[in-house]
């Protein structure tokens, strides 16, 4: 076997090389494996519901086995949605599998980045594959959303005018562009179609193709490592490829996917039977995306009714919260590695990692940028905190409205004394011992130890 | 020996489970039970391989040089003027050209792109609503002002149009001495019956929620406020602009009409609304 790839594609060489790579030896290492993982069982569960979801709009009377539902008009792909719930033996499971999988694909993606982010793992020769990365998130998203559209209940389609509404708020072309989107003003009967095409063709084929670069950029430049005795800038410390990490990534993904298993069996998710089929002219209250989505939605929450017309042109209320500042949050997560780079003039390949605390004001911005990003999300939930706690939903937005130009900076300004403090005394200030050491004495007194 | 064992035992594990989640699926539809099995089955065979590499592979400690992944700049000059080649280079004009005619070859290519949806047009500026257009419920039952009470609610449509999402509009009964109706529109709510777009116009859900004691219509999306009693005033949330205001009449049958379609355009805000295509 071995003699016959050899002959024809030098496997001799190659394969012994690659198996012999070096894998640093930490946890937060794994993330973005998890993420990978994640993905593999979203191609293969997404597989299986593709042969089951009729992504067709055209109206049909439901006269499943689901009582609540039966004789109600709805749409084809709703009807397909119940069907492979209900009727399909291990629907329901692979459908609960897949969106776990998706949530905690986007989660781990997000954890994955922010140990890129806060360990100066971007910095040169990094930043091509940071940029692949976001890239990566961004999609990733945009998945998240055109599925959990596809089934086509009132939570879904709530989503997606809410997503027509922001499209068409851009000055200028909003009107048209919603309208080739959508094809027509909403609701649409073409968009399920749309939206699966999307979901199950293109989005897949380039984050398969942005996954390929990412790990082929990794392959090529190694491993960046944390510091250690005998680590430097050049070399990669840590165990080989085969068999030890082979095992672990085998073994890790194996344990991510029975997680993900026991979710989708155990832990009910987007029961869409329960929210009934799509209505243009209805809503269910308190409306929640998937969380991924909280913080465009908590944007939209708390920014203030400012609507301006200038010269007859509208800025409406949602172009702010829903486009811009959007943009222009991807834009700073995207470029940051050069903006860095403009800031420290560090021109200098590196392969040793900071710890958070080593460059304290790129700590206090994550942890600003963070906060920001935690504030909207919950601003998200306010009218189910308002339930929750029972407290007037007008109260929550104003709070979280205060909240979200305070907190950012106070928290950074908090982040940045602590990584000082990490640096002079290496201990956390939480957990540093406090008082003094005392001794005993040969007489038997007691002294201070300094 | 122990870590052994229990790679062993992860295994076995993987294995029944395996076959329980094949007799499980034939027996019958259990979701909690296939998540469970299929858990222990994935979950062993994991818990299994790690364990077996975590405690049973010596993997030394192995360290790997970096090799410069710059190539020099010699190199990079070698690249570069086999790049500049004369006879691409000194092509000046054709160059020039060829970038032309890439250009607009994507230009004819992309616009096919713009057969996915019409032009706006004057879509987003009228509804189905016409004068003397009757206001029905859902079942298509006209509706007289008897016919709901004080404070009371109802989505209504134009005739011949229920469902239709950008007509959907909702109707409050109010005391007619509450009302402050705004200027020019002192007959538009007959015996308090006051029509307003049921779409928001921040986001452009459906606004669900009518808070009685406060005459207040709110949207269950961003939590937009609207005061019924002051002409759909927006008094919290996201929200800007009133709610478009329905002009309603009766006809001769006693039955609530709508004199004219809306006068400005429904649901969410777009740059043009104030002017028109």
């Amino acid at each position: 076997m071995l003699k016959w790839l050899d002959e024809r594609l030098g496997a001799g060489h190659w394969a012994r090389k690659g198996l012999k790579k070096v894998f640093p030896d930490h946890w937060a290492f794994l993330l973005g494996e998890v993420a990978l993982f994640c993905f593999v069982v979203l191609v293969a569960t997404g597989v299986y519901l593709t042969l089951f979801f009729r992504p067709d709009a055209t109206p049909v009377i439901y006269d499943g086995p689901y009582r609540a539902l039966r004789g109600q008009e709805m749409s084809a792909a709703y009807e397909s949605v119940l069907r492979l719930s209900f009727e399909v033996r291990a629907g329901l499971l692979m459908r609960q599998i897949h969106h776990w999988a998706a949530l905690i694909f986007v989660a781990s993606i997000v954890v994955h980045a922010m140990r890129v982010f806060f360990t100066g793992a971007f910095r040169k020769p990094r930043e091509i594959n940071w940029l692949v990365g976001v890239s990566l998130l961004i999609f990733a998203i945009g998945m998240g959303f055109t599925g959990y559209s596809l089934p086509d209940d009132l939570l879904s389609g709530t989503g997606l005018r809410i997503a027509y509404s922001v499209m068409l708020s851009i000055p200028f072309i909003g009107p048209y562009i919603t309208f080739l989107v959508f094809g027509g003003e909403f609701p649409t009967e073409g968009i399920i179609s749309r939206l699966f095409v999307m979901h199950v063709m293109l989005l897949p084929a380039l984050v398969i193709g942005l996954i390929t670069v990412h790990l082929g950029i990794l392959w090529r430049q190694k491993h960046a490592q944390f510091r250690g005795p005998g680590r430097t800038e050049g070399n990669v410390v840590g165990k080989a490829f085969w068999p030890s990490q082979v095992f672990k990534s085998t073994g890790l993904m194996l344990l991510v996917a029975a997680v993900l298993a026991a979710l989708g069996g155990l832990v009910q998710i987007n029961g869409v039977w329960a929210y009934g089929p799509f209505d243009p002219t209805a809503v269910s209250g308190p409306a929640q995306p998937d969380w991924y989505v909280g913080w465009l939605e908590g944007g939209l929450r708390l920014f203030p009714a400012w609507e301006w017309t200038l010269f007859g042109v509208t800025i409406p209320s949602a172009f702010v919260p829903g486009v811009v500042i959007p943009g222009l949050v991807f834009t700073i997560l995207a470029l940051w590695p050069f903006i860095e780079q403009r800031i420290t003039k560090d021109y200098e390949v590196h392969n040793l990692l900071d710890r958070p605390r080593d460059v304290p004001w790129r700590t206090a911005v994550g942890t600003a940028g963070f906060l920001y990003m935690g504030l909207l999300t919950i601003a998200g939930g306010n009218d189910v905190l308002a339930l929750t706690f029972n407290i007037p939903v007008e109260g929550i937005t104003w709070f979280l409205r205060v909240a979200l130009l305070v907190v950012p900076v106070v928290g950074g300004m908090i982040a940045y004394r602590v990584c000082k403090e990490l640096q002079v005394g290496g201990d956390h200030p939480l957990r540093r011992r406090r008082g003094t050491v005392l001794r005993r004495t040969t007489s038997g007194g007691f002294e201070e130890v300094h | 020996m122990k870590a052994g064992r229990l790679a062993a035992i992860s295994f076995v594990l993987s294995m029944v489970a395996s076959l329980a989640l094949v007799a499980v699926y034939f027996v019958g539809e259990s979701t909690p039970l296939e998540g469970t099995l299929l858990a222990l089955a994935l979950g062993g065979l994991g818990l299994g391989i790690v364990v077996w590499a975590k405690s049973l592979m010596s993997a030394p400690e192995v360290t790997e040089e970096h090799e410069a992944l710059s190539s020099g700049p010699e190199a990079r000059d070698r690249t570069k003027a086999m790049v500049q080649d004369d006879e691409v280079t000194r092509r000046t004009l054709l160059v020039r050209l060829v970038a032309g005619a890439g250009t607009t070859l994507a230009a004819a290519l992309a616009i096919p792109a713009l057969s996915l949806g019409p032009r706006p047009g004057q879509t987003l500026f009228g509804t189905k609503w016409t004068s003397g257009a009757r206001l029905v419920d859902r079942n298509n039952d006209p509706i007289r002002p008897e016919d709901l009470p004080i404070e009371g609610v109802v989505t209504v449509f134009p005739e011949g149009f229920v469902g239709s999402s950008d007509s959907q509009t909702v109707l409050v009964r109010v005391a007619p001495d509450l009302l402050e109706p705004v200027e020019g529109r002192q007959d538009w709510s007959p015996q308090g019956c006051i029509g307003y777009s049921k779409i928001c116009t921040h986001a452009g859900c459906p606004i669900g929620l009518y808070r009685a004691e406060a005459h207040q219509l709110l949207c269950p999306c961003h939590q937009s406020t609207f005061d019924v009693l002051q002409g759909a005033e927006p008094v919290f949330g996201p929200a800007a602009r009133p709610l478009p205001q329905l002009p309603l009449d009766l006809d001769d049958d006693g039955y609530l009409v709508a004199r004219s379609d809306y006068l400005e355009p429904v649901g969410p805000s777009f740059w043009n609304m104030t002017g028109g295509e």
